[in-house]
């Protein structure tokens, strides 16, 4: 059994707050370049340009890349040889968050009530999830979302029926619903299976998977390949503006489900898909 | 690609010069607002009161930036998704703001709206809020305090780089840019099946 004091949560909370608004994980960059490299239309090699440009300021000068400095969507695989002390859990990674927003004068963009309104004035609360997972560490990540894609993103209960030829085309169809709202070109999020919660959550944890990363099962590998050259071939093109980069990554994540369903998943991210972990 | 220099106000005549497509860099006063901040100014209007701002040639940029860090002028300043506003925007054009900048699609009663009142419909790069916030010269806080980040704000700018999503004849680029990769593609396709 280890012990760990909660506050320790709270300031590595507070820091991976601040620098996964400020620096674009390097797989993002890498594929925001690659594709930059690919255009040949004038706007739409300008708007990728601009891009880079953007995420080279945000990590020279430490500011936030984007002003929708998003929700803080925090995970934690929790060692289940760790023994938490020193007070509330949740509290502390709400802390964490007021502490990292405030200080790293990140933007407050969370209600206290959906239909009433009223902001929080410190993005509090986290979206919190915990897992309880083997060992005596824990794992931390912050995956902070903004909401112009949240907005677009989609989940379909199909029946099994519908088959891959149903989730090919809904995955199509949800992108080109976004179009140029969640500021293209996106990171794509699928999940499927699972119950409707459950299916949402890996669409969530598929954004933060690295980009140059496949899913390990050959077959949803191929698909991500297939989707995302699908994807690319709608021409809606960085911005909305026309082009061969609608998006930058797909990545897919999957877990067994009922015999009578096949929930779809599609959780649409920006250019700015941003997360970072550490490991206490 | 050539970008157009553009000072404001935006008069009809500026307004009706511009065309979907168009790269330009903009320079002048324009004034932020979003979500909250729209649904307030309709409502003074509707009880037949003045906005917090002379709303003739006006331009208004959809944005919450974020918080400034001692020595900024602004945060991080991008555009928000425009189709949030187009429940406000026909409204704000019929007291004479014309321009509007954010990014993303917008309703036909919107683009009627423009080519009613000469609107002009600018794209800024969206999630380019750390490249946005240096053509941000001043930044000044004019009402909705209790808003926070979407406190209306009255901006300076220089050669903000926009594109001109919309113009004043109902030109969109969304559909237009789209259209034009598309038939490239055909093209080439065309081309190496031998035709």
């Amino acid at each position: 059994m280890r012990e760990i004091e909660v506050s320790r949560l709270t300031d590595v909370i507070e820091r991976l707050c601040i620098e996964a608004n400020e620096h674009l994980p390097e797989d993002v960059k890498c594929a925001i370049r690659g594709c930059r490299a690919c255009e040949d239309g004038e706007i739409a090699k300008g708007v990728l340009d601009d891009i880079i440009e953007n995420f080279e300021i945000a990590d020279s000068e430490n500011v936030p890349i984007c002003q929708d400095t998003g929700m803080a969507c925090v995970f934690l695989e929790i060692g289940q040889d760790v023994h938490l002390v020193g007070g509330d859990l949740t509290a502390a990674v709400d802390e964490g968050v007021r502490r990292g927003y405030e200080n790293g004068y990140l933007r407050k963009s969370v209600v206290r009530d959906p239909v009433r309104r009223g902001n929080t004035g410190d993005n509090t609360p986290a979206m919190l999830y915990t897992e309880i997972v083997p060992g005596e560490q824990i794992r931390i990540t912050v995956g902070p979302k903004g909401f112009g894609s949240e907005n677009m993103s989609m989940i379909r209960m199909f029946k099994p029926s519908a088959g891959l030829q149903g989730i090919k085309d809904f995955i199509l169809e949800v992108v080109e619903a976004a179009g140029p709202n969640p500021c293209p070109p996106m990171v794509v999020g699928v999940g499927i299976g699972g119950t409707f919660d459950k299916c949402a959550l890996i669409a969530k944890k598929a954004l933060m998977r690295p980009l140059d990363s496949e899913n390990p099962d050959p077959f949803y590998a191929d698909l991500e390949k297939e989707m995302l050259e699908k994807i690319n071939r709608l021409g809606i093109g960085p911005q909305g503006f026309g082009g061969k980069t609608t998006a930058v990554g797909l990545n897919i994540e999957t877990m067994p489900t009922h015999i009578a369903g096949m929930p779809c998943a599609v959780n649409i991210s920006c250019h700015v898909t941003r997360h970072k972990t550490e490991v206490i | 690609m050539e970008r157009r220099r553009i000072t404001l106000p935006l008069t009809t005549e500026l307004a009706r010069s511009l065309h979907a497509g168009e790269q330009v860099l903009l320079t002048g006063t324009i004034y932020t607002s979003r979500d909250a901040g729209h649904k307030r100014m309709c409502e003074a209007l509707a009880r037949g009161e003045e906005l917090p701002f002379d709303p003739t040639d006006a331009t208004i940029y959809y944005v919450g930036p974020t918080p400034a860090k001692p020595g900024q002028v602004i945060g991080s300043a991008g555009p928000t998704t425009s189709g949030r506003m187009d429940a406000y925007a026909p409204t704000l054009m019929s007291v004479g703001a014309r321009g509007m900048i954010g990014k993303g699609a917008r309703l036909p009663e919107v683009v009627e709206a423009m080519k009613k009142y000469s609107g002009v419909y600018f794209g800024a790069i969206g999630g380019a809020g750390a490249l946005l916030a240096k053509s941000i010269k001043k930044a000044e806080l004019i009402a909705y305090e209790d808003l926070g980040a979407e406190a209306l704000r009255k901006l300076y700018v220089e050669d903000m780089p926009l594109v001109v999503i919309i113009d004043s004849d109902g030109n969109n680029l969304y559909e237009e840019g789209r259209a034009a990769y598309l038939a490239g593609c055909n093209l080439i396709n065309d081309n190496h099946s031998g035709r």
